[in-house]
């Protein structure tokens, strides 16, 4: 039984290559970036585009693109939901009715647009989790948002809720492993029956996880404040974020292929229906 | 009726910038009424070997058979090897949710589908073997002591009455009181029900005193397997698993380099070398010789 080995999401997973040597700062702004163009495309081609991308980066980032992939896995069952809703609930031409439910030209490809943006949302996000360490991503957000620190602006407080988020993942998802295979070793059935059945044979393993949740909040609050933590102000930093060349031309990279897949996109029109 | 482990092998996130070897070509033999220990450092692979015991993980390389039944994905016999080998989880508390101490410890007979009545004798069989009065049954288990919670815990997987018991560093975080009194339990459990165990620990000194066999692990793969006796001679060639030497045995050094008396199964070198090889500690042996002559 493989329970929650394959769960990638949120991980960081530390390679010898030239994405994990870049600046957060480049990361996070060439994600912010993409996920932008994700949610301009209209054509399925373009998300086509989109998956080239990805494998090119995740070789890049000499990461296995299955180990990617693998962090969509998650929210499938949301993608699955929302293009079910986005399928039966959408007004247009009808095309097949099953009872009261239709499925209309619209509907399809709304939920096909959806279901391909939440995936791409998922796996560029997940993307940069994996190539940037917790640290680094909050030293990188708190220097993005440092010019609104003046407007009172909490950046530093938002940057160490993210780290904290962001470290305690794969925390929480091997504790939430070790309690699952500690109540299977005792006979409880977690993957059988129906949905409520297994909703219900959950609780053993929600009600400890959340004591466990608590009382790591709870060390980890004493831990800070027994170290004398407070705030932002007046912090200074063992590996100050450096911004480099690389940086630069990483980010006009990212920025111009997304232009370009933009401009794809507009011109497809022409010749493709799109998807919106 | 045993648990046969053959050339087992197990490597997590395969194909991975991750990958990990967990464990490598490791054999060996439980039968009911023997002591196995398994010792060995952090990331040696022992709580891996457990897992693989019960039937959780299902072995890449090698096989595991419990009494007969092979331990393999899709053969659904895996919850007849969950019912045969009862596994305590390190830190057991906290697996604890149920709202009572007798809902915690029927955990585990009602989900293998016991009549209520059984459950209700295996419930107060398990909780007066690890001294839980039936006072307490309807307290949340909650509301204990570190201790008691893990004597809850331990009860709840003595309650499905297995054949074989796999404990991962049960006395982890107990003071020694407690301690001691779970390692008789278990010493009884062994000997009044024929209960097979296997043990893992950092604790050499507790393997050297329970165990009939000691398997060593080091970087997943078998160090040493054999009997105490066999152990102290060996650990003078294994220094790289970095195990501290039991305490007894600086002791009786300590004893012996102020000319003390004291009976020892191994020989001056082998204790010496056993004690990371402590040139000082040879010269005050032969000070002691010197002293006692």
């Amino acid at each position: 039984m493989r329970f929650l080995n394959h769960m990638t999401f949120g991980q960081y997973i530390p390679t010898e290559s030239l994405i994990h040597r870049l600046d957060p700062r480049c990361k996070i702004l060439a994600t912010t970036l993409l996920l932008t163009g994700i949610f301009l495309a209209d054509h399925a081609v373009v998300y086509i585009l989109w998956g080239v991308a990805l494998i090119v980066l995740a070789g890049a980032s000499k990461l296995p693109i299955r180990m990617v992939l693998g962090s969509a896995r998650p929210v499938l069952i949301l993608v699955l939901f929302t293009g079910l809703l986005h399928l039966f609930f959408t007004d247009g031409t009808p095309l097949v009715s099953v009872g009261p439910l239709v499925i209309t030209r619209e509907g399809i490809r709304l939920a096909a647009a959806m279901s391909f943006r939440l995936v791409f949302l998922v796996l560029f996000a997940s993307f940069l989790t994996l190539t940037t360490s917790p640290m680094e991503l909050a030293d990188g957000i708190e220097s993005l948002f440092s010019p609104l620190v003046r407007f009172g602006f909490p950046a530093h407080e938002l940057a160490m809720m993210m780290t904290i988020s962001l470290r305690f993942i794969p925390t929480l998802l091997d504790e939430t492993d070790r309690i699952m295979k500690a109540q299977i070793a005792r006979g409880a059935m977690l993957d059988q029956g129906n949905f409520f059945r297994r909703l219900q044979s959950f609780l053993p393993v929600l009600i400890p996880l959340f004591v466990i949740v608590f009382q790591r909040a709870e060390d980890l609050a004493v831990a800070m404040e027994s170290r004398c933590y407070k705030g932002g102000s007046g912090r200074t930093r063992m590996n100050p974020l450096c911004w480099k060349n690389s940086d630069s031309f990483a980010l006009l990279g990212v920025a111009l292929g997304i232009v370009l897949v933009e401009c794809a996109d507009r011109n497809l029109s022409w010749f493709v229906t799109p998807l919106l | 009726m045993s648990i046969v482990v053959s050339a087992l092998g197990y490597t997590y996130h395969p194909g991975t910038p991750l990958e990990t070897v967990a464990l490598e070509d490791i054999s060996f033999q439980l039968e009911p009424g023997q002591w196995i220990s398994v010792v060995g450092h952090t990331g040696s692979g022992k709580s891996t070997l457990a897992q693989h015991l019960n039937g959780l993980l299902p072995p890449q390389r090698g096989s595991v058979e419990v009494d007969g039944i092979p331990c393999r994905k899709g053969e659904g016999r895996l919850r007849e090897i969950r019912r045969i080998v009862g596994l305590v989880f390190q830190y057991p508390e906290q697996q604890l949710f149920a709202e009572t101490v007798f809902d915690e410890i029927s955990y585990a007979p009602r989900n293998w589908s016991c009549p209520e009545q059984e459950v209700e004798r295996r419930v107060r069989t398990a909780a007066e073997r690890l001294g839980i009065p039936e006072a307490t049954f309807q307290r949340s288990p909650f509301h204990f002591s570190g201790g008691e919670k893990r004597k809850i815990a331990i009860a709840s997987v003595l309650a499905a009455s297995p054949r074989y018991l796999v404990l991962d560093e049960p006395t982890a975080g107990l003071d020694t009181t407690s301690r001691k009194e779970l390692l008789a339990l278990l010493k009884e459990l062994r000997s009044s029900e024929g209960l097979g165990i296997l043990l893992i620990t950092h604790d050499l000194e507790m393997a050297l005193e329970m165990s009939s066999r000691i398997l060593l692990l080091h970087e997943g793969r078998r160090f040493f397997w054999g009997t105490p006796d066999e152990l102290l001679p060996e650990l003078t060639e294994r220094n790289a698993v970095r195990l501290a030497p039991p305490d007894i045995l600086a002791l009786s050094s300590r004893l012996l380099s102020r000319g003390c008396s004291v009976p020892l199964t191994w020989d001056w070198e082998t204790l010496a070398n056993a004690l990371n090889r402590d040139p000082s500690f040879i010269l005050r042996k032969n000070e002691a010789d010197e002293c006692a002559s």
